[in-house]
């Protein structure tokens, strides 16, 4: 077992405070060799991380990609469309191929729900979740998470907003179980049909009025309202949804408030959010980014590291 | 392991308690066959007959489930009849319905023919289920009255709802004047969306899209409206919410011709089954909460609900390996479906008898059929039940062609030992 409770890296639910920590910490350590003019550390020399997206991605993937080479792993990449799984390619094959070639870490994206898990029982290798359909999306949490105790200092009491299409949003999922664990306060706010029920039994706030949740929060979590989900009856309209839902300038220039803007990309830059706030000054989108890479190399570090020295003398 | 006996000559089952469920009475004595026959019940000399010893067991009528999915024709991968019958004698059973879904559903009288005439070389009872409507497609109604001629028992689309009111009412009007029951797949597919399990809480952290109880609840309504508007005869399968029995509950009151079945898994079993996202927990209707296990549990109890039937549904295991999305619903359960619904319903207080007659006089009555068990002059139908065995559900207690079960695994208490379908014993006494 290494640096954490779980020999994988496959959802936030149920994860201890502990392990939280433990990554925004080696996180934060591992943005300082981002800034170095050498940004890369010999920690995972001689290990094989494989990427497997079954699913469209660019920035998670270059992000992992990026954050492996950056702690010299060898990385192998693969990609399948979704429609080469509809031919009805098995998952297990495919899965024990890749598991052939002694890859020592696998960093899966898949469409449908609980695929990390279900890989976990055909090969040895650690998983760890790009991104699991719309359950959990937890490295995107964790830089974040990170993101804002880079920002804040803290996050126990802090109070971030969720905003957007929860019911589809694995990154709401796994933001909502790590900043519970972690003590801060979180209220998600969007149109009704688009919030899940019995989602308040994970510890949130409800709202459906974005301007009462702008005035509460201290950091807003902007979700992409997916292109996909208009004119299917779940977004009437892109200006209907911007009146009620988005951030515009007009309506943070009401509030006359800090207020940390967040969003996890890609954005619809006028839908969800106006262009002057996604690049104002209380936006750190682009520090999530790099974030993102450091949070990963915490996480692949964490799991695949050498054990930490005078770990057995303390047993 | 369980292994076959062909009973030729005369045999006795003796030293057992002789419980039979239609008429709720235990028997004093013992069961004597020749070559398969009944020809003695109750005090009856058995010294020149072979004797399999029954101590401490319950000799009763042969299990009936009037639903279960034996894959032919067209999917024979899954299962065929002569699996399917050795997977429902390891259950108990004697007498199974088989669901039209195949490939070509069973839609015609020709198709009801081909599966009587090839029962014939399998030791149980098999009675096939016609299609409502040609090709199971909603629209047009089938051939009822050829079907029931070939030896069709019921009719239903199942796998499917019959979509079109106007359509199941037709159905409902014409069927009757074959004496056989409409079973409509009750699910409402919009409100289903494209729902994986029960949507609750459980779904939202599981992330998996929910399917609501109201997709079942809403078209039992609708069902029992139709049916009490033409005054017809109307069989709800699987049951699985507390929404289901309170309605089925209003229209029985009412005085409609309405039975309804659950499943062993939807009394045994909660939506906690799919925590580790288990495919063969996936099921159709989808494991519901233990709030609607239990009104389930209290819907047998008031008569609401007035049989057990498995859904046996094999699927392969390259098709349940897939993942949660991408595997098909349904799970086998005829070998598991005594002693899961015993442990279940015991730990309610009812009574081993209670759950025999579940398996036997419930399914009966939902058919109308006037049955007598172990009835002089007719081959044996009999199982022979240890209620107090406990045992360890496991694929080795499995025939069927797949072994798709989320009871593997499961500690169960009360196990059935033998099943004989007239000379044809199988089973673990000697």
């Amino acid at each position: 077992m290494g640096a954490l409770s779980t020999k994988h890296f496959i959802k936030l639910e149920g994860a201890p405070k502990e392990d939280i920590q433990h990554l925004i910490d080696t996180g934060l350590m591992f943005r300082e060799v981002l800034n170095r003019p050498i940004k890369k550390v010999p920690s995972l020399i001689g290990k094989n991380v494989v990427n497997l997206f079954f699913e469209n991605s660019t920035r998670t993937r270059m992000s992992f990609e990026l954050a492996e080479k950056r702690l010299s792993a060898d990385v192998t990449n693969f990609s399948a469309s979704s429609s080469s799984l509809n031919k009805g390619e098995s998952f297990k094959d495919t899965i024990q191929n890749i598991h052939a070639m002694k890859m020592d870490c696998v960093v899966m994206r898949h469409p449908v729900p609980g695929s990390c898990h279900q890989l976990t029982k055909y090969v040895d290798a650690i998983v760890i979740n790009a991104g699991d359909g719309k359950h959990e999306h937890p490295t995107q949490a964790m830089l974040d998470m990170m993101s804002l105790y880079e920002k804040f200092g803290y996050l126990k009491g802090l109070k971030v907003a969720i905003i957007g299409d929860i019911s589809h949003s694995r990154v709401a999922l796994s933001n909502i179980h790590g900043l519970i664990t972690m003590g801060a306060e979180v209220t998600l706010c969007g149109p009704p049909h688009l919030i899940p029920i019995g989602i308040k039994e994970l510890g949130v706030s409800v709202s459906h009025n974005v301007d009462e949740v702008v005035e509460w929060a201290d950091a807003l979590n902007i979700l992409r309202i997916q292109r996909e989900r208009m004119g299917v009856g779940l977004i009437p309209s892109v200006r209907e949804y911007r009146d009620f839902f988005g951030i515009t300038q007009e309506r943070l220039d009401r509030h006359k408030k800090e207020i940390v803007i967040m969003h996890p990309g890609p954005m619809n830059r006028g839908v969800e959010i106006d262009s002057s706030v996604a690049d104002g000054d209380q936006a750190i989108i682009l520090d999530q980014v790099l974030n993102g890479v450091a949070v990963r190399m915490s996480i692949l570090y964490s799991l695949l590291g050498p054990e930490e020295e005078g770990k057995d003398e303390k047993k | 392991m369980r292994k076959n006996k062909i009973l030729s000559g005369k045999w006795a089952f003796v030293n057992g308690c002789i419980y039979d469920p239609f008429k709720k009475v235990n028997i004093d004595g013992r069961i004597l066959l020749e070559d398969g026959i009944v020809i003695a019940v109750g005090d009856v000399d058995v010294t020149d007959a072979e004797q399999i010893d029954c101590s401490g067991k319950i000799i009763t009528a042969g299990f009936i489930d009037i639903h279960a999915h034996f894959r032919v024709p067209g999917r024979e991968d899954k299962e065929t009849l002569k699996t399917g019958a050795m997977s429902a004698m390891a259950g108990g059973f004697t007498r199974v319905c088989v669901m039209p879904n195949t490939n070509p559903p069973l839609d015609t009288p020709e198709a009801i023919r081909f599966i009587k005439d090839k029962a014939e070389s399998v030791p149980i009872q098999i009675y096939p289920i016609g299609a409502i409507t040609i090709g199971q497609k909603g629209t047009e109604i089938a051939e009822y009255g050829e079907m029931v001629k070939e030896g069709a028992v019921a009719l239903s689309d199942d796998g499917l709802p019959v979509e079109n009111g106007h359509v199941l009412r037709l159905a409902l009007e014409y069927s009757s004047m074959y004496g056989v029951p409409i079973i409509n797949h009750a699910e409402d597919i919009q409100l289903r969306n494209d729902g994986l399990m029960n949507e609750s809480p459980l779904s939202t952290r599981l992330g998996l899209d929910g399917n609501p109880d109201i997709s079942e609840s809403v078209m039992v309504f609708r069902d029992l409206e139709i049916a009490e508007f033409v005054d017809g005869r109307i069989h709800i399968p699987h049951v699985s919410t507390k929404k289901s029995v309170d309605i089925i509950r209003q229209y029985k009151a009412k005085g409609v011709n309405v039975t309804a079945e659950v499943t062993p898994h939807h009394l045994g079993l909660t939506e906690n089954s799919l925590i580790d996202f288990d495919t063969n927990a996936k099921v159709a209707p989808p494991l519901r909460t233990d709030s609607d296990r239990k009104a389930l549990i209290q819907g047998l109890k008031d008569g609401i609900i007035t049989c057990i039937a498995t859904d046996h549904a094999p699927h392969t295991i390259e098709d349940k390996e897939k993942d949660m999305k991408h595997s098909p619903c349904g799970m086998i359960g005829l070998e598991s479906a005594f002693g899961l619904s015993n442990t279940t319903l015991q730990t309610e207080g009812f009574s081993v008898e209670d759950v025999i007659g579940w398996l036997t006089a419930g399914p009966a009555s939902v058919l109308e059929w006037d049955l007598n068990a172990f009835e002089v002059g007719t081959p044996a139908e009999i199982t022979i039940i240890d209620a107090t065995a406990s045992w360890e559900m496991s694929t080795r207690h499995i025939y069927s062609k797949s072994k798709n079960s989320p009871m593997i695994g499961m500690k169960f208490k009360g196990e059935v030992v033998m099943t004989i379908c007239g000379d044809y014993a199988f089973g673990k006494l000697d």
